[in-house]
């Protein structure tokens, strides 16, 4: 699921004078080379992946909430195991993605600490409801369709173990996609009451979704490094607008609205116009005041807490079975 | 029960298989470690996938036009024919785990002994149960031991989960008039033969969880004529809500 869209910007390297290994290290990426874990890099480089990757992994597991929220409530069995299965493979992607970090000297306890104290961000989407299931075909259909937007670029990320973890996750993820829609067109083309269903979630997930893009061009400060850096492809507006161009005749398909009394196709362009987004919700949700925020992060709260003793007795145990182990060699 | 042997024992172990199922799926999101989130929502997955296949089974075999949503959204607690300990809540983890373990060991020598089935179809339906339900034996096997012999804590907690447990073992060995009519068809064990194996797996790995030696057993069974506990109405009302309250609507 998730995708970037936090914008997160990055860290120029201003204690470090452009000499020798920066040039080169440039050098690489100008060339497209992969930059791999041991090779050296620019420390702004790695605090900007750090951060980049952790989000998107943190997203990854928060976003596990608000869809495994409809799978005891799935309407039929092979919704049911379809929703398993895709909620089980955002488990796994968070699991690679913090292993990419780790190839950035990152620690995964150290990250997930920091996402409980609520240090570290994720995706703001998350922090919205999921009250029908209708809201589980939009997600995957809107949520995972700007995911993939934004994705399909990370693949040729200059660092090499993001670029091939996301290979992986964009296979996944336009498989969640594709599921997301059909539950939207079993919706539309089903009773009234479903159809309501579906265009209600169409509503709410609309604007949400375009803001999960990030910023404006013009307001998103550092970008200009991250493309420098290769990490970013294309800016927060252009993918935006691929995603609406792509999005909309769809809704049409289906015979929703999209929720834009300013939504126009615009011939002359070849693209879809759209109203202007209202980044005082983005910012208010990005700040902690979004109808989910305090739940999703009780949510992981408890979920740590809770299971703490589990992780002591496996640490426990594991020592008490080395030291037998070595007790019997001695 | 109906007067369809092999239909009331395919529902029996269908609904054992989707209730169980949905109890790991409860915890979704809310594991003690993300590999747990993976592995028990993965476990879920399997068994809703057994559920299925041994549900559509039960509907052609009932012939009354039955598919697999219809049995699983559309009876009510009576009709359901699940064990007693499918249904208990997942309480700690430990409880999960223990409750999980006790089933696995029964249900991997059950799949194995039915991929022999004289029933081509239930054979291969266990055939390929068998595969994952060795994983699933492992992957709580492993945890009875680590949180039996981990802290004072976690013992303490699996001899209390076990302790609330062992009551509803009884009834995965009960044979009653289904039973015995399919064993004698050669479709399906004694379910009484299944025990010796799953003492010996039982008592191995609580031993070397440094957990309490199996109490005698005493049993309260019901499950698999509908006499359930209070727990299964909820789980229920829950996993049928949208077939419930939108009738005939397709998803």
């Amino acid at each position: 699921m998730y995708t970037q869209g936090l914008d997160v910007g990055s860290d120029s390297d201003r204690t470090t004078a452009p000499t020798g290994p920066e040039e080169r290290f440039q050098a690489r990426v100008d060339a497209e080379e992969k930059i791999e874990p041991r090779d050296w890099m620019p420390d702004g480089y790695r605090r900007t992946l750090i951060r980049q990757i952790s989000q998107h992994a943190h997203s990854e597991i928060v976003g596990m909430l608000p869809e495994g929220n409809w799978i005891t409530r799935a309407p039929t069995l092979r919704r049911k195991v379809a929703l398993l299965a895709k909620v089980q493979d955002e488990g796994g992607h968070g699991l690679y993605l913090y292993s990419a970090a780790e190839t950035l000297g990152a620690s995964r306890g150290d990250l997930v600490a920091d996402l409980l104290n609520g240090k570290a961000k994720y995706s703001s989407i998350f922090n919205y409801p999921t009250l029908t299931w209708a809201d589980i075909g939009a997600i995957g259909w809107l949520v995972d369709g700007a995911a993939i937007m934004n994705q399909v670029p990370l693949c040729r990320c200059s660092y090499g173990p993001y670029a091939r973890a996301m290979v992986r996750i964009c296979r996944e993820e336009s498989f969640h996609q594709r599921q997301g829609y059909e539950i939207m067109l079993a919706l539309s083309r089903g009773s009234d009451a479903q159809k309501r269903m579906a265009q209600d979630a169409l509503d709410r997930w609309w604007w949400p979704s375009l803001m999960m893009f990030g910023p404006s061009d013009g307001q998103s400060a550092h970008s200009a490094q991250s493309m420098r850096w290769k990490i970013k492809r294309f800016s927060n507006d252009e993918l935006r607008q691929r995603f609406v161009d792509a999005t909309v005749p769809q809704a049409e398909f289906l015979g929703l609205t999209v929720p834009d009394p300013d939504l126009a196709f615009d011939e002359a362009t070849g693209h879809y116009r759209f109203g202007a987004i209202d980044w005082s919700e983005f910012e208010r949700v990005l700040k902690g005041d979004g109808p989910c925020n305090r739940e999703r992060l009780e949510a992981r709260r408890k979920a740590w807490d809770d299971g703490a003793w589990v992780r002591e007795a496996a640490l426990a145990h594991a020592k008490k079975k080395d030291a037998r182990a070595q007790a019997a060699a001695a | 029960m109906s007067d369809n042997p092999l239909f009331d024992y395919l529902l029996r172990l269908g609904d054992t298989s989707l209730v169980l199922g949905h109890r790991l799926s409860e915890w979704c999101g809310h594991a003690p470690e993300l590999e747990e989130d993976v592995a028990l929502t993965n476990i879920a997955l399997d068994l809703v996938g057994h559920a299925r296949l041994l549900l559509s089974y039960a509907g052609e075999v009932e012939g009354k036009g039955r598919d697999e949503d219809a049995l699983a959204f559309l009876r009510d607690v009576y009709d359901y024919r699940n064990h007693l300990l499918a249904e208990q809540p997942n309480r700690d983890f430990g409880h999960t785990i223990a409750r999980q373990f006790l089933h696995d060991a029964w249900a991997l020598e059950l799949f194995e002994t039915l991929a022999g089935s004289a029933d081509e179809r239930l054979a291969g339906i266990a055939a390929k149960a068998v595969k994952e339900k060795r994983y699933h034996l492992r992957h709580s096997a492993e945890w009875v031991v680590r949180l039996g012999d981990g802290t004072e804590e976690s013992h303490a907690r699996m001899v209390d989960a076990f302790n609330r447990l062992w009551r509803f073992t009884a009834e995965m060995f009960e044979a009653d008039a289904v039973e015995q009519a399919l064993a004698a068809a050669g479709v399906a064990p004694d379910p009484a033969s299944l025990r010796p194996a799953w003492e010996a797996r039982v008592d191995a790995v609580l031993a070397e969880a440094t957990l309490p030696a199996r109490p005698a057993t005493i049993g309260t069974s019901g499950g698999r004529i509908g006499r359930h506990g209070e727990h299964l109405g909820y789980l229920l009302a829950e996993m049928q809500f949208l077939q419930r309250a939108y009738p005939n609507a397709a998803w």
